[in-house]
């Protein structure tokens, strides 16, 4: 099923103030209702080869298996959607790629990368995600963070140690517990919730949210949620005039309709027409 | 080597090179550093030091640990930092040509591998038998404390390839950016072949203080709100009526911005339309937008 015209989606990646090349990647294609956004790490250039492959593989590959699988699907050895098995199985295919690549070349040794990828599908979306990149959810006047950082931090604001509000100051910030490419085996979270038209979804790096307030976000999103291009540049420049310290980074993908997938063979018919 | 030097009112007493991994300080003879004053507990505090960093720790001291005239419990400690215990001094002193790790050392991404986590998790546990709640937190600040130790031995290493492959500047301490589990193998040889300088250490603290900038304001001059008066407080402000002309007041570092964001024709600035880019405003600059009329002015 063909989501051009149900998902508006943008993106931008900015290498920032500080430094002086992108670790970060992302990659979105309409049709299949996919995005992906990473934030490499490793010396040399190790970092964007790391979130480099993690984009390029899930995309090409997600875009193969959804030409013959429909994700809406329930798979009955595993009564899971095939959403969820595509995605895990895509996210450890990258992992294994990554992983392999940094063990077998000494100029990656080491690299990894964290992982942020939704899949839009029957009126939902599949969210998949390692480390500390983001999804955040505009629906009507609320921003809420959905994807929950793997990070040092995040794990001491949930045993009690910090306050939400002391972690904003806090040091080592940069600490991820999960990435892709550091272990031959990795455990992504993978979580679906339904979607609703005119809901504004963003992925983003870290180089987003440590430099620009949630509260700066949400104003962005919902005075310029109808501009995609100018939300995205928007939320760049932001983060540069803060400081601008990390790769920028961000995604938004605007529901403009439902998206039900194709039930039955009249269903199917009536989708064919369109 | 970093070392402390002890004094008391301002006469030096002994010079303490950190050599081992565990300096202690306190009034027993057992310690490392012995001081024998009675303001000091026996066992008052201790330093690990970890490659180039090191770290004070009191030891539930009588009388507390101060640095730079702050109790602490714990403290990296910095170049210079003075840590007084009763009429005693000690001054740490860096190892000379080492960078202290910064806060902007740590800011890259690096993964902390649970099992490496695990294995400081034992050796506290190990070290601090039924400890519990007290041995989980140390576990976790040694797991801190060593990520960070591997970032900073990892800056050496997570080079940036563009930069020049110059003498080390000063600032050449960061661009940390490898999984602190898998660095110290992969590290050696990689260093031997990089031997650039790393990417610039922004000066700021952690969380960036917006710098102040003057305030912008816009006053109604024509239609029915007309004399009505609005302050630019937010990032970004709105303006027009949605459908027919819609513009967006930015406020920057650099000063105010008006970018189109819809209708069919541009606002105009002072009798010229703006076009498509964002247009920086000046004072008293008169803008015209579906209709209206209304001047920009910096507040005082």
């Amino acid at each position: 099923m063909n989501l051009t015209d149900a998902l508006e989606i943008s993106s931008c990646t900015d290498p920032g103030i500080v430094r002086s090349h992108n670790e970060d990647s992302v990659a979105a294609d309409a049709s299949t209702g996919l995005v992906v956004l990473a934030d490499g790490m490793g010396g040399y250039n190790a970092g964007e080869v790391a979130s480099g492959m993690a984009t390029t593989v899930i995309k090409a590959e997600v875009a193969q298996i959804l030409g013959n699988v429909e994700p809406h699907l329930v798979d009955e050895k595993t009564n899971k959607v095939f959403a969820e098995l595509i995605l895990r199985e895509q996210i450890r295919k990258a992992n294994a790629s990554i992983y392999q690549a940094a063990q077998s070349q000494s100029q990656y040794a080491g690299m990894g990368t964290t992982l942020v990828v939704c899949l839009f599908y029957d009126n939902r979306v599949m969210v998949g995600h390692l480390g500390d990149s983001r999804l955040y959810r505009l629906r009507g006047k609320t921003l809420k963070q959905i994807t929950r950082d793997h990070s040092l931090l995040q794990e001491q604001i949930d045993a009690g140690l910090l306050t939400p509000e002391q972690a904003k100051t806090a040091a080592h910030k940069n600490l991820v517990t999960r990435a892709l490419g550091i272990d031959p085996g990795i455990e992504p979270e993978l979580h679906e919730y339904s979607t609703q038209p005119d809901d504004i979804y963003l992925l983003c790096s870290d180089g987003l949210c440590d430099m620009v307030s949630d509260e700066d976000i949400a104003l962005t999103l919902k005075a310029l949620g109808r501009h995609l291009n100018l939300a995205t540049q928007q939320l760049v420049q932001m983060a540069n005039d803060n400081g601008g310290r990390d790769n920028v980074s961000v995604i938004l993908v605007r529901i403009l309709r439902e998206y039900p997938a194709a039930r039955g063979v009249v269903g199917k018919f009536f989708a064919w027409l369109k | 080597m970093a070392k402390l030097i002890l004094s008391m009112d301002g006469l030096v007493l002994k010079e303490i090179p950190l050599g081992k991994e565990r300096t202690t300080i306190g009034r027993k003879p057992s310690n490392d550093i012995q001081i024998d004053n009675l303001a000091v507990s026996g066992e008052h505090a201790v330093i690990v030091t970890i490659m180039n960093d090191s770290f004070l720790e009191d030891l539930g001291s009588t009388n507390g640990t101060i640095v730079n005239g702050n109790p602490v419990k714990k403290h990296f400690l910095q170049n210079n930092d003075v840590i007084e215990l009763g009429k005693y001094k000690l001054k740490f002193l860096a190892e000379p040509g080492v960078q202290p790790a910064t806060a902007a050392d740590f800011e890259k991404t690096m993964v902390l591998r649970p099992s490496a986590m695990k294995a400081v998790a034992e050796q506290a546990r190990a070290a601090a038998p039924g400890g519990g709640q007290q041995a989980a937190e140390q576990a976790r600040a040694a797991a801190v404390q060593q990520a960070a130790s591997a970032a900073s031995a990892a800056g050496t290493v997570a080079k940036d390839s563009k930069a020049p492959a110059a003498a080390p500047s000063p600032a050449a301490a960061p661009a940390a950016k490898a999984p602190a589990g898998a660095a110290p193998a992969s590290a050696a040889p990689a260093a031997a072949s990089s031997g650039g300088a790393a990417a610039p250490a922004p000066a700021q603290p952690a969380a960036a203080p917006k710098p102040a900038q003057p305030l912008g304001a816009i006053q109604i001059l024509s239609g029915s709100n007309a004399g009505k008066a609005l302050e630019l407080v937010k990032p970004l402000t709105t303006l027009g009526k949605p459908g027919v002309q819609v513009a967006v007041l930015t406020r920057r570092p650099q000063g105010y911005f008006i970018t189109h964001v819809e209708g069919a024709k541009q606002p105009s600035v002072n009798g010229e339309s703006i076009g498509t880019a964002p247009h920086a405003l000046k004072d008293h600059d008169v803008i015209e937008l579906a209709g209206v009329k209304m001047e920009f002015f910096v507040k005082g």
